[in-house]
């Protein structure tokens, strides 16, 4: 029984069946609200598909100098580990997962920007090098307040279950650690403020500069993934109740998700990207104090209840 | 490599291929008239990513190359290299009068074009600069041509 439940939730929801459409989805609704924002008709919603069925049917250019098994690999490992990461979000009530999941769904969540970094530096491109160094920095600015908020919700809710996390974490912690995480989430998946490693026409493409054909594909549709698991993550770590009906919290999930990809479209569209120092500024201050507070709280709240 | 791709895959790849084509602009020392024609293009006026057209960095993601300028001796080996790493199927496209017959730059020691006569080109533009109405209808017309043109699938390198 657990194990089919484990295989519906990699392979149908929260996993590949609805994630990869639903993140393609999200892609197209980004690039349509940023036009409509900016005054443009825009793209169709369902561009990113397009461009995904257009990338695999192209033939790419043999090239000297970059490992060709390392460059299918890593979209490889960046789309499979996000899948992972999205069937052990905790979607439904306590019974999913595992203890200790939490370990396991940060490190699979943390493997695509690792992926994309180590993509920038296999493809020898100059280009794809300085994208990747400034992704590794991004990375680890967005991931200390990132990892700190969740150490303050672990510790506050005396559990590394993630399920009992998202369920029993104490509001005055949850408030302050959910902040923490919505702060990181536009610098995780590299949108205007903080696009820095992708930088369009400045950094070429960044990391991914040398990507052609169906291996730039991979990448499109680890994107896309990632967007639905990261922001999937947010949703399910900051709605502490879970209805017993499964359809109702699947439902609030799914639209849940689809609001926030508004919230960072309009965030997005209103914003011009800053440089290394600014935003890795920004985030040390903004992101850290808000954790700070998250891990005091949570200091105070197992002071008395445990 | 002529004629169409047969099966029901084929027919879905040419639908994304006629709503998913991206650019690659080369200035292959043109005066930026044609340059800034084309990005006119992609204004809120004339917003082409309606249809999917967008301006991409990296000549190894687009589809097809919109070449500006007479081609000078300096850019020629840049614009060979360009064409190159650009994944099939692949069109070119002409932006200007300087591409095509080379304009007031004829005859000049440094210039090597026309472009036709370093790759092949499929679609002219003629204008001195084009409006942005006739550079979108060359675009228009390369997408045609993209999207029947026939190729096969391939995961690794050819």
């Amino acid at each position: 029984m657990n194990t089919i439940r484990a295989f519906i939730a990699l392979l149908i929801f929260p996993g590949l069946l609805y994630a990869l459409p639903a993140g393609l989805l999200m892609l197209g609704l980004e690039r349509k609200c940023k036009a409509r924002f900016q005054g443009r008709i825009g793209p169709p919603i369902s561009q990113a598909f397009y461009d995904v069925i257009k990338l695999l049917a192209k033939s790419p250019v043999s090239r000297v100098g970059s490992d060709l098994p390392l460059l299918i690999g890593l979209p490889l490992l960046a789309v499979g580990s996000t899948v992972g990461a999205l069937a052990l979000l905790p979607v439904f009530s306590s019974e999913s997962g595992f203890v200790g999941d939490i370990v396991l769904l940060v490190g699979l969540l943390e493997m695509p920007p690792l992926a994309y970094i180590l993509a920038g530096y296999a493809s020898r491109s100059i280009y794809g090098e300085v994208g990747s160094t400034r992704e590794a920095v991004v990375s680890i600015v967005s991931n200390v307040p990132f990892l700190a908020a969740l150490i303050a919700m672990a510790s506050a809710a005396g559990s590394m279950h993630s399920a009992e996390i998202a369920t029993s974490t104490p509001l005055m912690v949850r408030v302050p650690a959910v902040i923490a995480i919505l702060l990181c989430l536009p610098m995780k998946l590299r949108i205007t403020p903080f696009s820095l490693a992708n930088a369009e026409q400045e950094v070429l493409a960044g990391p991914l500069t040398e990507f052609d054909g169906a291996r730039l594909a991979l990448w499109e549709m680890a994107h896309a993934l990632e967007w639905t698991a990261l922001i999937g993550f947010v949703i399910t770590f900051a709605i502490p109740v879970r209805s017993t009906s499964w359809i109702v919290n699947a439902v609030v999930y799914v639209v849940l998700s689809f609001v926030l990809v508004l919230l960072l479209t309009l965030l997005a569209s209103s914003t011009a990207r800053l440089k290394v120092s600014q935003a890795s500024g920004l985030m040390w201050k903004w992101g850290g104090t808000v954790a700070v507070i998250a891990l005091v709280a949570a200091f105070f709240t197992r002071g008395g209840g445990h | 490599m002529s004629g169409r791709n047969s099966g029901l895959i084929w027919r879905l790849v040419e639908i994304a291929r006629r709503r998913s084509a991206w650019l690659y602009h080369f200035n292959a020392g043109a005066c930026n008239g044609c340059d800034i024609e084309l990005v006119t293009c992609l204004s809120p006026r004339y917003d082409v990513e309606q249809v999917g057209i967008k301006l991409e960095g990296s000549p190894r993601h687009a589809d097809i190359l919109c070449v500006s300028g007479p081609v000078t001796r300096t850019t020629r080996e840049a614009l060979e290299t360009i064409y190159g790493q650009m994944p099939e199927p692949k069109v070119v496209v002409a932006i200007g009068s300087c591409p095509a017959t080379c304009n007031v730059f004829a005859g000049s020691p440094v210039v090597d074009g026309p472009v036709d006569k370093i790759i092949p080109v499929d679609i002219y533009v003629p204008g001195c600069p084009p409006r942005p109405h006739a550079i979108i209808d060359g675009i228009s017309r390369a997408i045609e041509k993209l999207a029947l043109r026939r190729s096969e699938l391939a995961v690794g390198d050819k």
